[in-house]
């Protein structure tokens, strides 16, 4: 049933992007669901990836809300790797830089995937929110969450 | 020997002092990543940050953590499946910027091997307990099922599904698209 294994020499290509902290440590827990895939890591702070084993990897420029000047540098470089990996998918745990990597997967016509932190347990995400429209499979971690913010659960990594 | 850390942000001085005075009444070591607190605490070993490798070392060899309800502590104790004790940080008392940590704990009474302790009195009686419950280290049932839906979706996006006959049945269609 693999067919990514054995009916095709052409594996799924997917950039799995979080900024370091928790949001890096639930893309971890989430790598089973990616073996069989050509995979890429993205995470702000370099050693991180080493430290998890997770390669190959790429650095990008952290930004959030409070230091929203850095934005454009972060998708420059976003851009950059999205161009040279070509992926088929983009997934994110968040925060702000996984939500620019959706945008402009999107706009290269990649699937998109956002699974919101599992620390989010009251409701969605500020950057869950703004992926909405578009993150083709949009997850929250707490069934309640999903509910009410009309996202779909389908577990978590608890 | 048992480790805190409350992260390297806002400060937890409910927790700290709770903490210390544990150590000061039951005499076992503590060594605690206090974040920006610079209070000097009598009977346990207090550090602005410990870096990464240090840190897991700590982690590893603990007795038993407590920490904030952090999700990135929680994890951590997953991975290394050490006992975990939690303490939620309260915006009424200016720990956080929200209650979302209480939130988190609410949902986490049927995890194994992770203590809520609500105040310093469940912090003594989790403590005090000889050997505290560790996290399983299988994969609890809500996490393969998610695994399972992200797989389920990578297969069908890619060039093999793509390649391959039929529709890819389990990719909705996205409304968005023109």
């Amino acid at each position: 049933m693999t067919l990514a294994t054995t009916t095709s020499a052409r594996p799924t290509r997917v950039l799995a992007v979080a900024s370091a902290g928790g949001h890096w440590q639930q893309l971890m827990s989430l790598r089973g669901a990616m073996r069989d895939c050509d995979l890429m890591f993205a995470t702000t702070l370099s050693g991180l990836p080493e430290e998890h084993g997770a390669s190959p990897a790429v650095i990008i420029p952290d930004c959030n809300r409070a230091d929203f000047w850095r934005m454009p540098w972060c998708a420059l470089v976003l851009a950059y790797w999205l161009v040279r990996f070509r992926p088929h998918v983009l997934i994110s745990t968040g925060a702000l830089p996984g939500v620019m990597a959706l945008f402009l997967g999107k706009l290269m016509r990649a699937k998109t995937v956002w699974i919101d932190s599992v620390a989010n347990a009251e409701e969605m995400s500020m950057s869950g929110r703004m992926v909405r429209h578009t993150a083709d499979l949009w997850l929250s971690q707490w069934p309640h969450v999903a509910k009410a913010s009309g996202a779909r659960y389908a577990g978590a990594i608890l | 020997m048992i480790f805190v850390t409350v992260g390297t942000q806002l400060p937890f001085p409910r927790l700290i002092e709770a903490v210390d005075r544990y150590a000061a009444e039951f005499g076992e070591p503590v060594v605690a990543q206090v974040g920006q607190d610079h209070e000097p605490r009598q009977h346990i070993e207090t550090h602005d940050m410990i870096p990464p490798q240090r840190f897991d070392e700590l982690f590893r060899s603990a007795r038993v953590i407590v920490a904030h309800a952090g999700i990135g502590t929680i994890l951590s104790a997953k991975k290394y499946l050490r006992p975990l004790v939690v303490m939620p940080r309260r915006h009424d008392l200016g720990e956080h910027r929200n209650d979302h940590q209480l939130a988190t704990v609410r949902h986490l009474g049927n995890v194994t091997g992770i203590h809520v302790a609500q105040d310093c009195a469940d912090l003594f009686a989790l403590l005090s307990q000889p050997c505290l419950t560790p996290p399983s280290d299988t994969l609890g049932q809500s996490h393969i099922a998610l695994l399972d839906t992200l797989s389920d979706f990578l297969r069908t996006a890619g060039p093999a599904a793509a390649a391959s006959l039929g529709p890819p049945a389990e990719v909705a269609p996205n409304p968005n698209e023109e």
